[in-house]
């Protein structure tokens, strides 16, 4: 999964990578978000954290807001199911291109779906943060815009 | 169509990507500021500030609600800092500020630090620009978690709203200078807590003593008693709010004037500072002179007259 590095990284970009971490619905479990939110602090990226019980729109209105290059879904809930879908639709019905990756407790059975809704890296229990921080290295969007 | 275009639209992607670039000092951004900057200065521009925990996010949220329920459309920057170590940093403020995802009214934007020191971030005042170019009507900015003298704040906002909550120290740090002597309205949040009658009635006493060495006519900070989660107080802080900021109305030159000064002293010295630093990183007798000083050959002041004499040349 590093090796195959999207062509967006081999331009070398001095920008803080500004990154989401969201806790979508009922899952009142955030240490792992923390914990995260920690790491990828110290590895240099700009973290913005929403905290627990967020809906699938208030996830996007935050990511919108922010112009994340990233957004980290973290679920423990076994809800994913219902609410990636719902997150990806609120995402491109705003028109936001950010990498989404998710994180948690997402059986090994659910991974092709999930990939197949736009979730482009999946990191499961025991995951080095050194991997989660190499990918959104290699895959975080480059943008291109005029006045 | 282009990122200007759709922002004169009112296009919230827009907007958010163009505060990207102009957080980046990217020259997008530089540009785009270039091209707004004619039509800014509509805005009330509002800080906020206060030790960590005060309840800045907090507070900012009930004042959204408030003002909201009076139509007025308000954009927040809220600053968290940047870690020295890694360049990193945690923007947590919007746990505490409510998404409103179905209302274009709120814009919100965490900024990281990013090495200044004073509360802020070095980008803040052309941030202030793009949201008062995007036509909103109240701008607040949230400082980092703040101490005794970080009072860049005060320079870049209209007016400065100080959060302190009850238990935080005894009377002898309301007699000391800085932050304090600069606020317009003073809050105690927390105000259910012991020891917010005591910490109001002290703060009333250095506004009033701050006041008597204003020129006349100057009221002084009121001292305002909120509970930011609760919701009490906040709409009496929004009518003190809206007072001053329909007195600024009244003398608009004067703060645009005060505003404007400030931010182009602070580029100034910005630029003199990173062409000195660039000028040094790249002369190797700095060695020599850093030596000199390190085992007391010479002076640390000395060294830098030699220093800044090198450089005028």
């Amino acid at each position: 999964m590093l090796a195959d590095a999207s062509p967006s990284s081999t331009q070398q970009r001095t920008d803080p990578i500004r990154v989401l971490i969201a806790k979508p619905g009922l899952d009142g479990h955030d240490r792992g978000a923390k914990v995260l939110v920690r790491a990828l602090r110290d590895a240099g990226f700009e973290v913005v954290y929403t905290g627990l019980f967020q809906t699938p729109e208030m996830i996007a209105n935050a990511a919108l807001q922010e112009d994340v290059d990233v957004i980290g879904l973290s679920i423990l809930s076994g809800a994913h199911m219902a609410l990636f879908p719902r997150i990806m639709e609120e995402l491109k019905g705003r028109g936001i291109e950010a990498l989404v990756i998710a994180g948690g407790t997402i059986p090994d059975e659910d991974i092709e779906t999930v990939r197949g809704l736009g979730v482009s890296g999946i990191f499961g229990p025991g995951t080095p943060f050194q991997t989660i921080i190499d990918f959104i290295r290699a895959n975080a969007p480059a943008r291109e815009d005029e006045l | 169509m282009g990122l200007l275009d759709r922002l004169a639209a009112g296009e919230v992607p827009a907007l958010a990507r163009l505060a990207t670039y102009v957080e980046n000092g990217h020259p997008l951004g530089t540009e785009a500021i270039e091209r707004l900057y004619p039509q800014t200065g509509q805005a009330l521009v509002i800080g906020i500030t206060g030790p960590p925990g005060a309840g800045k996010s907090t507070l900012i949220n009930g004042l959204i609600d408030e003002w909201r329920s009076r139509h007025i459309r308000v954009a927040v920057i809220a600053v968290d800092p940047t870690s020295p170590l890694s360049g990193g940093a945690t923007l947590g403020d919007r746990i505490r500020i409510r998404e409103r995802a179905d209302d274009t009214g709120v814009f919100i934007r965490s900024m990281a630090s990013r090495g200044r020191r004073g509360g802020l971030a070095p980008a803040t005042a052309s941030m202030i620009h793009l949201l008062d170019a995007a036509g909103f009507d109240r701008i607040l900015v949230e400082t980092v978690g703040v101490g005794q003298e970080e009072i860049d704040i005060t320079s870049l906002t209209h007016l400065t709203v100080l959060l302190q909550i009850p238990g935080s120290g005894d009377g002898v740090q309301a007699l000391k200078a800085g932050l304090l002597e600069m606020a317009d309205i003073f809050v105690v949040n927390k105000a259910d807590l012991p020891g917010a009658e005591l910490l109001a009635r002290e703060l009333s006493g250095i506004a009033a003593l701050t006041s008597s060495l204003q020129p006349a006519g100057d009221a002084g900070a009121k001292v305002i008693r909120v509970s930011a989660t609760k919701g009490d107080g906040i709409d009496k802080l929004v009518d003190e709010i809206e007072r001053i900021g329909s007195r600024v109305q009244a003398s608009p030159g004067k703060h645009a004037d005060r505003i404007a000064r400030a931010e182009l002293t602070a580029l100034v010295t910005e630029r003199v500072r990173r062409r000195i630093l660039e000028q040094t990183a790249s002369d190797s007798g700095i060695d020599q002179v850093v030596a000199d000083v390190a085992e007391r050959r010479t002076t640390p002041r000395r060294a830098a007259e030699q220093v800044l004499g090198s450089l005028s040349r």
